[in-house]
């Protein structure tokens, strides 16, 4: 059996987002032989992804996305599309996989740009089809979904309801309403805080300003889906009142938790859920980089900063990387004055209930779940986390619920072929019988 | 005119464009997506090879992740439904 | 502060000691249970959970059969949960003398009333179409059966709860002279103190011959049909013989979710991390025997850690060390077949009744010199 590719470079860059292509464009413009991994078929990750309708432009009001993505073309860095990280082979080698097979990487220095997911609160009816992530039903609008004609209900919370219910906007979908959970109390002083950073005010505005004909509430979070084969009502509350809208198709999410994963894999130190890193970039692990949304949310401008500071410091360009240090330190006081903004409220911890389905891939309900103590015990009476999305849509979930922590994480990081973990033995095989 | 691609979904022939990934191909065609393991109806969430939900047999090969794979000429999918 | 003297303590609630509380219980004892943990949290669920009859030795059929016999009368009573199935064992031959091997052991297992038939190359094929069609046969072994061991142990747990055993959530710091003292500064006492720790038994007795022996698994997605018994190569008994190489044997387990089980692999290595060059040649060993094995998703790997002793056999009974201190560990891969007749010889050694099979073989002394504390 073929032993897979191997390769090696000078700075492995994991995540082709913003974050990964600063980190990428860099690194290979300071010289260094850079490999570039992404499980997408083209870089731009979530933000800038490309909608089939229009795929010259990725999906941006912001002119940084066809630079980045001139200047990643242009520099000398390898790219490898749909190809994923699958697990740490050693502190200098990971291992990915594609359609093609295994790939081990061997490497000096590795930045993480692994990005973020949305966090997903269980609530009765929260399975039903065309019940989706607003980031995900944007996705997959721009992979050919079409929305036209549909009324959509755009719920949970973060600065991605506004931007998603502006895109659907524009492909013909009829905004029921957007309803944020974070309360007036909590935006207006996050939204003072952006008046340093106007572009994102007049983002904020200019979304607003398009979605005039619909509702925009803040305080109001979902309790209800209902519908037989799929969505048909979602049952809105804010403590005091409820409303009940009918629409097709509900766009709930509750802002963006980072993806760790693979630096667990590393045993890099993670803090509050994103990976500790110094004012370099660089993680508990020597060599390793975590930049963008893995290291706490943040945003764009952020991810792009974050990138290129590791980019320079993996190269011994640290001078390039200092000047930057003013402007991230500035970005991530506003990143954390968001989290505080749209951070989860209590109330939502209530609205599971004994028979609402909390892990999805094992159909395992919330009252079976509730006497356990931990994700561990949960996970081996109830196989809550057993399935193929290992845990990262029911953890997040418990984590908020319960409190409960996920854990030391085994590889693969993602499913895989079983063909990519295959090792040949080194020596003969005595012990064959 | 933009190009379009002709795969089956479960036996039945379908037109798509090109570009479009296989799970946006399935929620276009056809009403029902999957089964969770105790039969209930599903469809995809997270549109970022995620949270599983998106899952189909694609040429032959099954629990792929629909949301991550781009609709090819030939393409022959077939869902829980 | 004395928390109370009991008729037995039990240390642990792996399968192992939870079989031991439950029977120990239902004697009527007074029994205190203790486990930091959780019912079957460390071996017990990191295993196969394989009820299978093996014949290493004659102590070792002897014990296997017997206990397996026992876990056909106790699983009318499982839960669902606990996911029984009496799919059977195939032991495959990959080769002519594998072959002469399937036919010692029809023997030897007919002569002890264990059913057992031997399958052609084609029969094989039949029943199970994933394995490669150039294997030489197989002896299929009807009353071997598989469960989820973590659950089985939380059953026994709550059996022996239900017949007045106290159960204890805690960590044991030490045992002895008829004392185990917890971590939180109570204190138990009992003349009869049952070391069921697997492999951490020699932290709580000093001395103990019980080494870790790592194993790994992964598991696939959900194919159902793929498999439908557990199916061993007949190598794996070479591979739980050796006793210092790292080794791997095709071993493969079908769940109920229709996901197939995949091990295993042996090594002393007391790490917990996933090796990956062993992970790959464990893998690479079930796809020479099953070939699309190669394109399944494996959505998980983890390890676990046998207690092995030097022979291969568990130890059961009295510790020569300290007569309040009985041992119930060191069953290295068959711990979960042999619990339940542990359980039942330590209760018939407690008891003074006759065993039902000679304890002898599992007698902790048999060790001689080496477990003397």
């Amino acid at each position: 059996m073929s032993k897979g590719i191997e390769l090696d470079c000078d700075v492995l860059v994991v995540g082709a987002g913003p974050a990964g292509i600063a980190a990428c464009v860099s690194a290979a413009e300071s010289g260094a032989r850079v490999i570039l991994i992404d499980d997408n078929p083209k870089p731009g990750g979530q933000i800038w992804r490309a909608s089939i309708q229009d795929p010259a432009n990725p999906k941006s009001h912001d002119n940084d996305a066809a630079s980045w993505l001139r200047r990643l073309q242009a520099c000398s860095a390898r790219q490898l599309l749909s190809t994923r990280a699958v697990a740490c082979l050693s502190e200098k080698c990971v291992l990915a996989e594609n359609e093609n097979g295994s790939i081990e990487i061997a490497f000096r220095h590795a930045i993480l740009a692994t990005g973020a997911r949305e966090l997903l609160l269980p609530f009765p009816g929260w399975t039903l089809p065309n019940v989706f992530a607003p980031g995900g039903l944007q996705a997959l609008v721009k992979s050919g979904l079409p929305v036209h004609g549909k009324r959509v209900l755009v719920a949970g919370t973060g600065p991605l309801l506004l931007a998603v219910a502006a895109f659907l906007k524009s492909k013909g979908a009829r905004i029921e309403g957007i309803y944020d959970q974070a309360s007036w109390r909590r935006i207006i002083p996050f939204a003072m805080t952006l008046i340093k950073r106007p572009t994102l005010l007049v983002s904020a505005l200019v979304y607003r300003a398009s979605l005039f004909s619909s509702p925009l509430r803040y305080g109001w979070w979902p309790v209800s889906a209902s519908g037989e084969d799929a969505l048909r009502l979602v049952t809105l509350t804010n403590g005091i009142q409820t409303k009940t809208i009918a629409c097709d198709m509900l766009a709930c999410g509750f802002h963006l938790i980072p993806n760790t994963e693979l630096q667990s894999a590393f045993a890099c130190k993670l803090v509050e859920g994103k990976a500790l890193v110094d004012e370099w970039q660089k993680t508990s692990v020597n060599g390793v980089f975590s930049v963008g949304e893995s290291a706490g949310v943040g945003g764009l401008d952020l991810a792009l900063i974050e990138g290129q500071i590791a980019g320079f410091a993996a190269t011994g360009k640290e001078a390039s990387a200092r000047p930057l240090f003013p402007k991230r330190d500035a970005l991530r006081k506003i990143a954390a004055a968001m989290d505080r903004a749209f951070a989860p409220r209590p109330e939502l911890r209530d609205l599971v209930q004994k028979d609402t389905i909390v892990c999805r891939c094992e159909d395992v309900p919330w009252g079976k779940l509730r006497q356990h103590h931990s994700m561990r015990h949960a996970r081996i009476y109830t196989r809550c986390g057993m399935g193929p999305c290992q845990g990262r849509v029911c953890g997040a979930a418990l984590n908020f619920l319960t409190g409960w922590e996920s854990g030391a994480k085994r590889p693969p990081i993602y499913p895989v072929q079983l063909s990519t973990l295959i090792r040949e033995p080194q020596a003969t095989p005595k012990e064959k019988p | 005119m933009p190009d379009l691609v002709k795969m089956t979904i479960d036996g039945a022939e379908v037109n798509v464009q090109a570009g479009a990934t296989v799970a946006a191909a399935i929620l276009m065609s056809r009403s029902g997506f999957r089964r969770s393991v105790h039969g209930e109806l599903r469809g995809p969430v997270c549109g970022m090879g995620i949270c599983f939900e998106c899952r189909a047999t694609v040429d032959g090969q099954p629990q792929q992740r629909t949301c991550q794979l781009h609709c090819k000429d030939g393409m022959v999918v077939n869902t829980d439904e | 502060m004395n928390v109370g003297t009991y008729d037995c303590i039990v240390v642990g609630s792996g399968i192992v000691g939870a079989a031991c509380a439950a029977s120990f219980a239902k004697d009527g004892m007074q029994v205190a249970l203790i486990d930091s943990l959780g019912a079957g949290l460390l071996a017990t669920a990191a295993g196969m959970g394989h009820i299978v009859v093996m014949d290493d030795s004659p102590a070792q059929f002897l014990l296997t059969k017997y206990s397996q016999n026992l876990w056909l009368s106790l699983s009318d009573r499982l839960p669902p949960t606990a996911e029984f199935q009496k799919c059977g064992t195939l032991w495959v031959a990959a080769d002519s003398e594998e072959r002469s091997e399937v036919e010692r052991k029809h023997a030897l297992y007919q002569d002890h009333d264990v059913p057992t038939q031997i399958l052609s190359k084609n029969e094989l094929a039949v029943l199970e179409p994933e394995l490669r069609p150039e294997l030489e046969g197989a002896l299929l072994v009807q009353s071997d059966a598989v469960l989820y061991a973590p659950i089985a142990a939380q059953c026994l747990t709550l059996d022996a709860a239900s017949h007045g055993a106290v159960i204890i959530d805690s960590e044991v710091i030490s045992i002895g002279q008829g004392v185990v003292n917890l971590r939180d500064g109570r204190i138990l006492q009992s003349q009869r103190i049952v070391n069921a720790a697997g492999e951490r038994s020699p932290q709580l007795t000093p001395g103990l011959p019980v080494k870790k022996r790592k194993g790994h698994l992964a598991i696939t997605d959900r194919y159902p049909g793929f498999l439908r018994h557990q199916v061993v190569e007949l190598g794996y008994l070479k591979s739980a013989h050796t006793l210092s190489a790292d080794s791997v044997a095709f071993n493969v387990q079908p769940r109920i979710t229709g996901q197939v089980l995949i091990g295993s692999s042996r090594q002393f290595d007391t790490t917990s991390e996933v090796d990956h060059a062993i992970l790959g040649r464990m893998l690479a060993r079930a796809v020479e025997y099953m070939p699309r094995l190669a394109s399944c998703s494996i959505i998980r790997t983890w390890t676990g850690h046998r207690a092995a002793t030097p022979d291969k056999l568990p130890l059961i009974g009295p510790w020569p060390g300290d007569e309040t201190i009985f041992l119930a560990t060191g069953h290295e891969g068959l711990g979960i077949t042999t619990s339940l007749a542990t359980a039942e010889l330590l209760s018939a050694f407690f008891s003074g009744q006759t065993t039902e099979i000679p304890i002898e073989p599992y007698l902790p002394a048999r060790l001689g010199e080496g477990c003397h504390a």
